[in-house]
């Protein structure tokens, strides 16, 4: 039995457990617990390990999806999960501009961590105050070649898409490598 | 769809590039710590920007400029009030009163003094609202935004500095008991004059930046010089205690991080498309 792993990461509160919880086939083995900090009151709950979903390929092939821990106090976490990544995501909440310098950190750290290709989802595209994905390519100065898709982490097919793009960039660097 | 945000997580330097790089058209709403402004954006190039509290005319631009004196720049708002400033521009170029490069000049110079008073704004919201462009009747510009950006930074550097050196404005400045440089050797333009009348113990700088209309930048640029000459020093008020300076832990949480490569797995081509068909079938 062969598993391959991928790393939705992303600031705090960006939307990783729906993300993952969209397309897993199992409950989401999340270990949220209630939120302490009165500055991380957005939502009731929040991952303090990980986020950890699975995807059967078939008899001989699982996809794990690992989700990051959004507070970072849990920074620790990060590299562990790194290890031996197929590749990751970066989620971002488009809706918050806020949190975009955060986003641009931790992007660049996962960069550093390992040079597997990756994809920028700018997640809550269906709300009315989202920055589009194309600004938000400007303002993470995500390299030119990496793809900003536009995302909605609780809708399933929007999350196959960003998988998808995943994929198929993986499948670009692959082939660039051959060349 | 508008872009909304807080200046403090997203500064102006930031929204200027982002502008820049989309070629954007539309308007950038600011409040920020100085009242509100507005700056529009024709294809990522500056037009025309204003500032909310003051109701600025062509012939005010152009009196700030030095192209019109006081009284003209009176009688030609009292002359053609409710006329475009564009009319004006004819009429005052007709007349004979200034030259069409004196009006391109102005505009220019107001709008970029606007806008780098504004790259000091580091808290406050912005709203940029693509395609909305009110301006009707104005004399507009058409400036690139890579040297404001860099202008802009540059003065932000500056401005850092002076607040660096002059961190609080709450407190007072006395004339140098000995002066390092020779007081006949040195020339004040009349905005140090307009400081220096006021200098008191009795006054702290933020009551002479109000006196003089200044803004923090100007009144910390003066003083700055004036302290730099030696001719006034500053009455200290008793000192806070050190604090830790912000974004250690981070610092320490990043020397921590090891920085050891994760190795990519081995994998071959098959297995992506084995994903690739499965996740298409979710």
């Amino acid at each position: 039995m062969q598993t391959l792993k991928i790393v939705v990461t992303g600031p705090f509160a960006s939307g990783k457990t729906e993300f993952i919880q969209s397309v897993s086939e199992i409950d989401v083995v999340s270990t949220d617990r209630r939120i302490s900090s009165q500055a991380e009151r957005i939502k009731d709950a929040t991952t303090v390990a990980m986020d950890f979903g699975r995807i059967t390929i078939d008899e001989e092939l699982i996809l794990y999806l690992f989700g990051t821990p959004g507070q970072r106090r849990f920074n620790f976490m990060w590299e562990i999960l790194s290890e031996g990544m197929l590749g990751f995501v970066v989620l971002v909440d488009s809706t918050r501009p806020e949190t975009f310098r955060e986003a641009q950190r931790i992007l660049e750290t996962f960069r550093n961590y390992s040079p597997v290709p990756y994809i920028v989802a700018a997640n809550k595209q269906d709300l009315g105050d989202a920055w589009p994905a194309d600004d938000l390519k400007i303002v993470l100065k995500v390299e030119s070649g990496i793809k900003v898709v536009p995302c909605v982490a609780q809708n399933r097919e929007s999350v196959k898409q960003v998988l998808l793009e995943l994929l198929y960039s993986i499948l670009e660097v692959m082939d660039q490598q051959e060349e | 769809m508008a872009l909304k945000g807080n200046l403090k997580d997203f500064g102006i330097t930031q929204l200027l590039n982002l502008i820049n790089l989309a070629r954007k058209t539309g308007t950038l709403y600011l409040e920020g710590p100085e009242g509100t402004a507005f700056l529009c954006f024709k294809e990522g190039k500056l037009v025309y920007a204003t500032s909310g509290s003051e109701d600025v005319n062509l012939p005010t631009v152009l009196q700030r400029a030095g192209k019109l004196t006081a009284e003209q720049a009176r009688v030609v708002q009292a002359n053609m009030a409710g006329r475009s400033d564009r009319d004006m521009a004819m009429m005052l170029i007709q007349a004979g009163h200034i030259q069409q490069q004196d009006v391109v000049q102005s505009v220019r110079q107001y709008v970029l003094g606007l806008v780098y008073r504004i790259f000091s704004w580091n808290e406050g919201t912005f709203r940029f609202e693509p395609a909305q462009l009110p301006i009707q009747g104005k004399m507009v510009t058409s400036i690139a935004l890579e040297n404001v950006i860099m202008e802009g930074s540059r003065r932000l550097k500056e401005w850092e500095r002076l607040q660096d050196e002059l961190p609080s404005l709450d407190v007072s400045l006395k004339f140098a008991e000995k002066p390092t440089t020779p007081l006949r050797d040195i020339n004040l333009t009349v905005e140090e004059w307009r400081v220096i009348s006021f200098v008191n113990p009795r006054n702290t700088i933020q009551q002479i930046a109000q006196y003089n209309s200044m803004t923090e930048f100007q009144i910390r640029k003066i003083v700055y010089g004036l302290l730099q000459a030696g001719i006034v020093e500053i009455i200290k008020p008793a000192r806070p205690a050190a604090t830790e300076a912000p974004g250690r832990s981070q610092r320490v949480e990043d020397q921590v991080r090891v920085s050891t490569k994760a190795r990519r797995p081995d994998v071959k081509r098959g297995l992506i498309h084995r994903l690739i068909d499965r996740i298409r079938e979710l």
